[in-house]
This record gives C-alpha cells, structure tokens and sequence, in this order.
C-alpha cells in the first residue's frame, strides 16, 4: 500500500451506515475497496509509485472512483505498481518492492501488484487495477485472484494516469467472478468524459453466471502455448479446459492465430509511443517533481526527467520517441500499427467461430524478486500471453486454476468485444466446479 | 544493428530527457538489444494493411451540447505548481 487512507475510510464507513439505513444500497456499499495508485482520488495523494508524482493531490476523482464513492464504497488504500503502469512485477516502483503473498522471494506480477496482493492476501475484499498490456490479468494470475480487463471502452478511463491510450483499460480484481460481476456492474458505462468510452448499453453482469456450459464453443490457439512455457503450467491449463470440456463446452484445440509471435513486437512499439507522448506533459511546470536550480528553461525540463522518472519509464520513452522520430516512423510505428491490424482481424475471424478463447495467463510461474529486472526484454517476454488482448482491444479474464510447487497458475478467457457476460458465465461455472479460488495464502 | 552513441543522445533530446553518462552507454545497450528482437516485424506482409491507431473505432462522436458547467476554481488547479506567482503558473524564460 502506498497510502493507507485510514480517515477517508471511517468517513466513508460512516457514510455507508447511514446509507445501510435507508433502502439505497447497492452489494458495494460498506465494502473495502483498494486502489491502484494511478486513479486519481480528490485530496488523496496518486503517486503512480513515480518519484514524478510523489507529492501530487489530485483536485478531483477519476470516474471510477467517482462511481465507487456514489455507491457508497470504502476506500481503505492507494496500492502499489510499476512506476506509471510500465512492468510485469512491481519492481520498477519507485517508492519499494511488493511481494507475492504465495511465496515472499517472488514477485506479485505487475503492474497492478499491490492490488493482486491486497485481494490474495485479504487486506481489501476487492480492488481496482489497469490493465494495458496484462497489467491486470497477469498480477491476478501470479497471486491466485480473479482479474479482468474489459472491452477496451467499456469503462472510462477518465481520471486514469495516462500510460498508453489506446491499450489502457480499468478493471476489478476480486475473489470470484461473482465479485468481479458485481463490481463490473458499478465500473461500466458511457462517460462523456472519456470520448473512447462506448454509448452502449451495459447488461447486469451478475444474471447471466450459469453453472454449465452447453453449447458454448471455446477455441484453443495454439500460439499461446509458446516455446520457453513450463511445463507445470501447460499441465494445469490443460486439464483446467478439461474442466470446460466437462461442464459442456465444445473445445476445438486447432485453432490458430498465425501472428500471435509478432505481438510482443507490435505492442512494445505501440505502447512506449504513446507513453512517449503522454509523458511529455511531465516537465515541472504544471504540477509534479520540479528541478529548480537553474534559470534556463531546457535544463529544468531535461533534469526534472531526469531525476523524476525511473530507469524503465525512461527506456520506454527512449524506445517510444525513437519509434515516432522522423525517418523510423513508418518503419516501427506505423509497421506496428499495420501489423495490429492484422491481430485484430484474427481475433475477429477466430471470435466468428468460437465465443471464447483459452489460454495461459503467463508462460511461467511467479518468478524471482530480481530475476528478470536488468533484462528488459525477458521481461517483457512475461506479457506474451496477455498482451495481445490488448492490441485487440477484446476482454479477457484471469482466474486461478491450479498451484505447482504452492506456486498459482492463472487461465485467461478472451471474448468478443463487449461479451464480457460470456466469459464471465465461463469462468463462473469453472469456479464452481473447482476450489482454487478459495485458497488463500498462509502469511 | 547497433544505435551510435549520437543517436541515443539526439533521442534523449527530443524527449527533453537529461541522461547520466552510465545511462547513455546502458541504454544504447538495451535498445540496440530490444530493436533488434523486434526486427522479426519487418518480416510480417503488410502490403495494403491500414494501420489500427485504435481497436474498437468510434464513429462521429459529437461534442455534448456546449453548456456552462463549472469548472475547477483556481487555487485547487494551482495547488500542486511547483513554482507560481498570484494565479499563475511561474515558468522559466523562454526567449533570452
């Protein structure tokens, strides 16, 4: 936790009692509730764990907290992450190192660690994360809790840290997906606020969980099952869409996504080109860390980067201003994008035959604290599995099937855009098939 | 395909980013190292792919109807300004 808000909280807590006494409750009022560090919360500090932002008081809420608060939710903590969302494991905050509940040598995933951890570890019932590349999906996997990113502009991103616009989605992660339905119920909808948000209407998440699958068809592509995965996770991945295959699913296993292995390539483009520019708006002026000895105006700006941003954040906005500068911007950037299209088409040729697909959350177990941290691209490589849903802009879940060695192992359920129902009832009927959900860590 | 020193400085320019000597010489490292893993792009046929800026595209999105709402008052706006002088932010000469 990066902030514990302890006095909001008992003022909330207060609210939700006199709110308990009328009949204008919703399932969140009086919950506690824990918030990744880049929503903005009005009074509460949003530090995006970035010693850019250490001190920055937001003057107002972001919509989704806005909707919490409206519901009468307690909010009890602003929780920890890679700095401004860049990582797979928490390491890269700059403010200290989370560890993962299961095992405390490994890392909790990332970015939205602190999150994954408040939820495993039960310091919150629930908790709000991001989600750009698996920042949502791939903490919850490594920790054992429920996780999803919806539909890109189901929820409004209004008031979230900008990392990259067109990948950043906000999403729950709880205990079960019964949880997450309820919670999504509260996040979803238009906001006029965020112009990429959709004017479409939202079902109640929670009447559709059924307990079996028949006729559903769920696809299996194998690109997702890459070279370099452990074994133990392939086994419990396997016999998980066994499960499905039980509780009355089709399961087709020849699927294929033939530029799956292009995907790492096209998003650690895409998404540091966006950051690149995103992150320009930090130059000491307006709000945030400011370098101040010196009079001359470059220097301020170079030096308050300098010093305000950590060394990843500073390697994406290196990779992402060289992919946008003249003369390699058609061919990185604009190559990218071209090949994001292709991905996409795919996932919408795939989604014509199969209302769902089924894959690893990570190729790997929880890994190391320190294991992956001086080598970027390895981990990057921890994203593989969740960054294409992403590029797609499709939601996907993740939620617990299985341990090796005490360690958890996630399945994500990518659906159609705006199918966030089905893949919901997918993932309820295997929890109630199966107890990894119930574990919890012994700390 | 190995980015020179000058490259890597004239990109930490045009970001406005300040860099350490160690940091030059590690990033030049890194991103010569990531640029080259991501070269297996080039591979891929895009001839007559459009580019997707964004996956789930909007169409005409209007401006809501421009009414007056309030807005932030000043003070809370400047709150977090490192530098400012009565109701403005304090910036650095631009022109000498």
């Amino acid at each position: 936790m990066v902030t514990i808000t302890d006095e909001l909280a008992l003022a909330q807590a207060r609210k939700a009692d006199e709110l308990m006494a009328t009949s204008n409750t919703n399932p969140l009022t009086g919950i506690p509730v824990v918030i990744k560090d880049n929503m903005c919360t009005k009074g509460i500090p949003t530090t995006c764990s970035s010693r850019m932002l250490e001190n920055f008081v937001p003057p107002y809420d972001a919509t989704v907290v806005e909707k919490l608060n409206g519901c009468g939710a307690v909010v009890v903590g602003k929780t920890n992450m890679d700095e401004f969302a860049m990582g797979s494991s928490t390491e890269h905050s700059a403010l200290f190192t989370t560890h993962n509940p299961w095992d405390l040598s490994r890392v909790p995933g990332g970015s939205s660690g602190g999150s994954a951890v408040a939820v495993a570890a039960s310091e919150a019932i629930y908790a709000l994360g991001s989600d750009t590349g698996g920042s949502i999906r791939q903490p919850a996997g490594f920790c054992s809790v429920t996780g999803l990113k919806p539909t890109y502009g189901r929820v409004s991103r209004y008031g979230l840290v900008a990392f990259a616009s067109s990948l950043d989605q906000i999403g729950p992660l709880t205990q079960d997906v019964t949880d997450c339905a309820l919670v999504l119920n509260v996040l979803a909808g238009y906001d006029p606020r965020d112009s990429t948000s959709v004017p479409y209407p939202t079902p109640d998440y929670t009447q559709i969980l059924a307990a079996d699958l028949k006729g559903l068809r769920i696809g299996i592509p194998k690109e997702y099952f890459v070279e370099g995965m452990q074994a133990e996770v392939e086994i419990a991945i396997k016999a998980a869409i066994g499960k499905l295959e039980e509780l009355g699913a089709t399961i087709d296993y020849e699927v294929t996504l033939p530029h799956t292995p292009y995907a790492l390539a096209a998003y650690y483009i895409i998404a540091p080109s966006e950051a690149s520019a995103n992150l320009a708006r930090y130059d000491g002026v307006k709000y945030g860390f400011s370098y101040l000895e010196t009079g001359s105006m470059w220097e301020a700006m170079e030096k308050t980067r300098q010093y305000g941003f950590g060394a990843e954040v500073k390697r994406r906005i290196m990779l992402g201003t060289y992919a946008l500068s003249a003369g390699y911007y058609e061919a990185w950037y604009l190559k990218a994008q071209k090949v994001r299209t292709l991905i996409r088409r795919e996932f919408d040729q795939a989604f014509a035959k199969f209302d769902a697909l089924v894959t690893p959350t990570s190729p790997t177990l929880p890994f190391k604290i320190g294991e992956k941290i001086d080598d970027p691209l390895q981990m990057y490589l921890s994203d593989v599995c969740t960054l294409p849903i992403n590029i797609a802009g499709v939601p996907a879940i993740s939620i617990p099937a299985g341990f090796a060695d005490g360690l958890p192992i996630g399945m994500q359920i990518i659906g159609k855009p705006f199918s966030e129902e089905t893949i919901l009832k997918i993932a309820h009927a295997y929890q109630q098939a199966t107890d990894w959900h119930k574990r919890r860590p012994e700390i | 395909m190995k980015l020179s020193r000058e490259e890597v400085l004239h990109i930490a320019r045009l970001a406005r980013l300040g860099l350490t000597e160690t940091e030059v010489n590690q990033l030049r490292e890194q991103l010569s190292n990531i640029l080259e893993n991501f070269e297996v792009l080039q591979q891929v046929d895009t001839t007559d792919i459009p580019p997707t800026a964004q996956a789930i595209p909007l169409q005409n999105v209007m401006r809501r109807d421009d009414e007056v709402i309030p807005s932030l008052p000043p003070s809370q706006i400047l709150a977090n300004a490192p530098r400012r002088e009565e109701d403005f932010f304090r910036v650095r000469a631009v022109l000498e």
